[in-house]
């Protein structure tokens, strides 16, 4: 009893807690991380009390009353599965169903590939997690090759083959002042790397050559959604595939779908032969076990009933569509006002460039300018999200936009 | 991700535009190549036309899952799945608690529903972590309604991928920012936790656990070797149901431990993948991890609903970390982020939406206590009938540790050959480390299985 007593005082503990209270935490030193440069944007944007807000920030589809959407082919699907089955744990690679299915969009119904069981494929965490798993995988099974990233790109491209380890380098890609793609810089970048380079392509993007002996892995986040016509979108990937190229593709439901935030995607890796795509699999779901175990099922149950049901699937291609087709709307009437407002700059590039965002042009400083003066958000990078614009804002896009960029 | 570059394939001139643009660069480049420009092989790999990853060699099947695949081929009517730690009925079915499906029918309804417009009621995605209502709630529901550590926000929790994705997030966060890399974890454990750890960046050693003369705690061991271990060091416990033995210590054990890590100053990591389950009590099984909270200290806790709500393939799960100030938990937070956003981004909604359904509506959480506690009991149950059913037979040696042991699983302290003499003679499909899932038992099989057991024990000691 003395003894606690005579502890209790050098340590400043009381009897009951012994030894537990500590000075400081453990966790003193932790320094804040910086905000997500996309997400936060979102964060900020829910802050705000204007009613004139815009949010152009996140790219998750809106309608033109600026809502988020859960398309009907979803929610049929929901319905069906409601109450009916058990939630039972998913293999480690996923629902085989979903993968195939999944497959099935990427490579085309009849793909020899697919025929030949050549492909290596596992139910992913939607696009993220799907990139991850691979970049894991390159790790481990090509520790000495590098990830060549698009400039620019995605951000969290970054952090993802970052955190697994892999060096990275970055390739030409965008043009800013045609706010194009800038093909023989890209060209000279492919041919200046070395043999055996791992290449982040976007699926609805260019397609560079080969013959260097690099590999090439699409991040297809949008099929469907670009054009409105999914085996359009789908159309870099096939010409690589014709062109015996082994390739690796990321597949996300999350735009296409509406499926956000059910983090639904595929991870698919060409492979010689079937034995070889065996194996590659089985070690895909090795690196998978220790992350999470095994994906999450309601999505996947989801995909695979629209994509396996003629009528749903039908209704799905109609669906999106729909949205490709007012973002494609939203784009030409975006154009048309900042030219109708007069700004003396060329818009040009944002009908010329696809899918979901638009890379703007505007500075850091305009952006923030957007902002603090007419509360529209999107990422500092002039990234806007076409998903957020609409019949009733864009005038006051096109606005605001000219007043932050008349001067320059 | 498609962002807004030019793809030059809005229509099909531009199409044609670009491929014979392709066309050239080819021709240019590989003026030495035949002149065939039709299927030809590319050399992805550089090495003559063979994968990149020709190399790798098919990875063993998981010990675990491998288990239900063999059972699953066998085509005896009375074979056994006593493998994956899945809860099954009395007629050996999977169970969606009926909570769980009225949770469901409310979440589908809402979204059916035209006019709804709230966010969390869409797919939209989740922050990075996680919903905000379903952490609120899962960290209450671990350390207690009137917890001080939450009144005083020294508590972070974020919403994972189930007990793996917690124990993942968590353990990097360890190994960036924990002065200390080595994790002890018991022997045995469950067969993911040293990869979990290990590929979280961390050193995994041991701490014995498991005594197999007792089939008990080897509590002698374990108190040396966590006091021999570097000051600091992570440690991971069970906080109920010991997997893969369903040897737990003691309160009286339990806070032994506690005293001799917090005066070596060892980090505890609390697995909880049971609560409730084990006992039937939620705040029973909670009573080591919240012991640990009371005494003001920091720790990490996994939590996962794959069991006690049933909901093992939607993946919901919590990580909380427990501060010592609630300004050190924010800025944790933050750090975890950093964590899950290049891993998955956000969690998936789903499961994350039922939990928070249940778990804030009070007839529907006290409706879940009740079907978790029959679950338990059922459990609790088949332990008996297991013990009794050996004893009827005679069959030689101890079998006490049967309705001892807590939680799923039983270590039956059967060997490998008995093992693999049941599967072959008795059709029972079992991990070969002798552990049995209580879960996958019913009344009509407990025969069955003691019958097996007999056998192999009398047969081959």
């Amino acid at each position: 009893m003395a003894m606690r007593a005579a502890i209790s005082r050098r340590t400043g503990a009381t009897p009951a807690s012994f030894g537990a209270r500590w000075a400081s935490s453990w966790w003193g030193h932790v320094d804040p991380a910086p905000k997500d440069p996309i997400l936060g944007v979102t964060e900020a944007f829910l802050a705000d009390p204007s009613p004139n807000k815009v949010n152009v920030g996140v790219g998750a589809y809106r309608d033109d009353d600026g809502k988020p959407v859960v398309l009907d082919c979803v929610r049929q699907a929901e319905a069906r599965i409601a109450g009916n089955l058990n939630m039972e744990y998913l293999p480690m690679g996923g629902s085989n169903h979903m993968v195939e299915e999944a497959l099935k969009l990427a490579c085309g119904e009849n793909s020899e590939f697919i025929k030949d069981k050549r492909i290596a494929a596992v139910q992913a965490l939607s696009g993220t997690g799907a990139c991850r798993l691979f970049a894991d995988f390159q790790k481990r099974y090509q520790p000495e090759s590098e990830i060549y990233i698009p400039v620019p790109t995605w951000a969290n491209h970054h952090n993802i083959w970052r955190d697994a380890h892999v060096p990275q380098k970055t390739y030409h890609y965008y043009h800013p002042e045609s706010r194009g793609l800038d093909f023989s810089a890209m060209m000279d970048d492919i041919k200046n790397a070395p043999k055996g380079s791992f290449f982040l392509l976007h699926a609805c993007a260019h397609n560079p050559t080969g013959e260097k002996g690099h590999f090439p892995f699409f991040d297809m986040a949008y099929q469907g959604f670009a054009s409105g016509d999914p085996e359009r979108d789908a159309k870099a990937i096939r010409i690589f595939l014709q062109d015996g190229h082994l390739l690796g593709i990321s597949q996300s439901f999350a735009k296409n779908m509406g499926l956000y935030g059910q983090r639904v995607g595929c991870l698919s890796v060409l492979c010689d032969n079937e034995k070889q795509a065996v194996a590659v699999k089985s070690r895909l779901q090795q690196i998978a076990r220790p992350m999470y175990s095994n994906p999450p099922v309601h999505g996947s149950l989801l995909v695979s009933i629209i994509l396996s049901d003629p009528d749903l699937k039908k209704l799905w291609l109609k669906e999106v569509k729909g949205m490709a087709d007012r973002i494609i709307g939203m784009r030409i009437a975006l154009q048309k006002n900042l030219e109708k407002v007069g700004s003396p700059l060329s818009w040009e590039h944002i009908t010329k460039q696809i899918g979901m965002f638009c890379y703007s042009g505007l500075t850091p400083e305009q952006v923030d300018r957007l902002t603090s003066k007419f509360h529209i958000y999107m990422t500092r990078n002039g990234r806007i999200s076409m998903a957020g614009v609409t019949t009733k804002n864009v005038e006051y896009l096109a606005n605001a936009i000219h007043e932050v960029t008349k001067s320059s | 991700m498609g962002h807004g570059v030019e793809s030059f394939g809005d229509n099909s001139v531009a199409a044609s535009r670009r491929l014979s643009t392709l066309a050239r660069h080819l021709e240019a480049s590989s003026m030495a190549e035949s002149e065939n420009v039709g299927l030809r092989r590319s050399l992805t790999s550089g090495f003559d036309g063979d994968s990149v990853f020709a190399h790798v060699v098919k990875a063993p099947e998981d010990p675990i899952l491998g288990v239900t695949i063999a059972y699953n081929k066998d085509p005896s009517p009375v074979k056994l799945n006593l493998g994956v730690g899945a809860y099954r009925t009395e007629e050996g079915k999977p169970l969606v608690l009926n909570v769980v499906r009225r949770a469901e029918q409310l979440l589908i309804n809402d979204r059916q529903a035209k006019l709804s417009v709230l966010v969390s009621r869409v797919k939209e995605y989740l922050p990075i972590v996680g919903l905000a209502e379903f952490n609120k709630l899962s960290a209450k529901l671990m350390f207690g309604e009137d917890s001080p550590a939450i009144r005083k926000n020294r508590v972070t929790t974020v919403q994972c991928l189930s007990g793996t994705g917690s124990l993942r997030v968590g353990g990097e966060f360890l190994a960036r920012h924990y002065h200390q890399k080595t994790i002890y974890i018991p022997q045995p454990t469950w067969g993911n936790h040293p990869k979990v750890f290990t590929l979280a960046g961390l050193s995994v050693k041991t701490y014995r656990y498991y005594d197999p003369a007792t089939r008990g705690l080897n509590f002698k061991g374990l108190l040396e070797d966590l006091d021999s271990a570097p000051s600091g060091a992570i440690v991971l416990l069970h906080a109920c149901a010991h997997n893969p033995t369903g040897v737990d210590p003691t309160p009286e054990q339990w806070e032994k431990i506690r005293q001799l890590m917090r005066s070596r100053k060892l980090m505890p990591f609390f697995d909880s993948a049971y609560q409730g389950f084990a006992s039937g009590s939620l705040d029973v099984d909670a009573q080591a991890v919240r012991m640990f909270v009371a005494d003001g200290g920091e720790c990490l806790v996994a939590q996962s609903y794959a069991k006690n709500m049933g909901l093992y393939g939607e993946r919901v799960g919590a990580l909380s970390i427990v501060c010592n100030a609630a300004d050190v938990a924010s800025r944790v937070e933050s750090q975890l982020k950093l964590v899950i956003r290049p891993m998955y981004s956000n969690p998936p909604i789903h499961g994350a939406s039922i939990v928070a359904t249940i778990l804030r509506d009070k007839n529907m959480f006290n409706e879940w206590t009740v079907e978790l506690k029959a679950m338990a009991d059922r459990i609790i149950t088949m332990r008996q009938k297991l013990f009794d059913a050996l004893r009827a037979r005679g069959t030689p040696g101890d079998w006490s540790h049967i309705i001892k042991q807590i939680g799923m699983f039983t270590f039956t302290g059967l060997n490998k050959e008995q093992v693999a003499f049941m599967t072959k003679e008795y059709h029972i499909y079992m991990t070969s480390d002798g552990r049995i899932s209580m879960a996958g038992l019913s009344s009509k099989t407990v025969p069955h299985l003691a019958d097996a057991i007999h056998a192999a024990v009398t047969r081959l000691s």
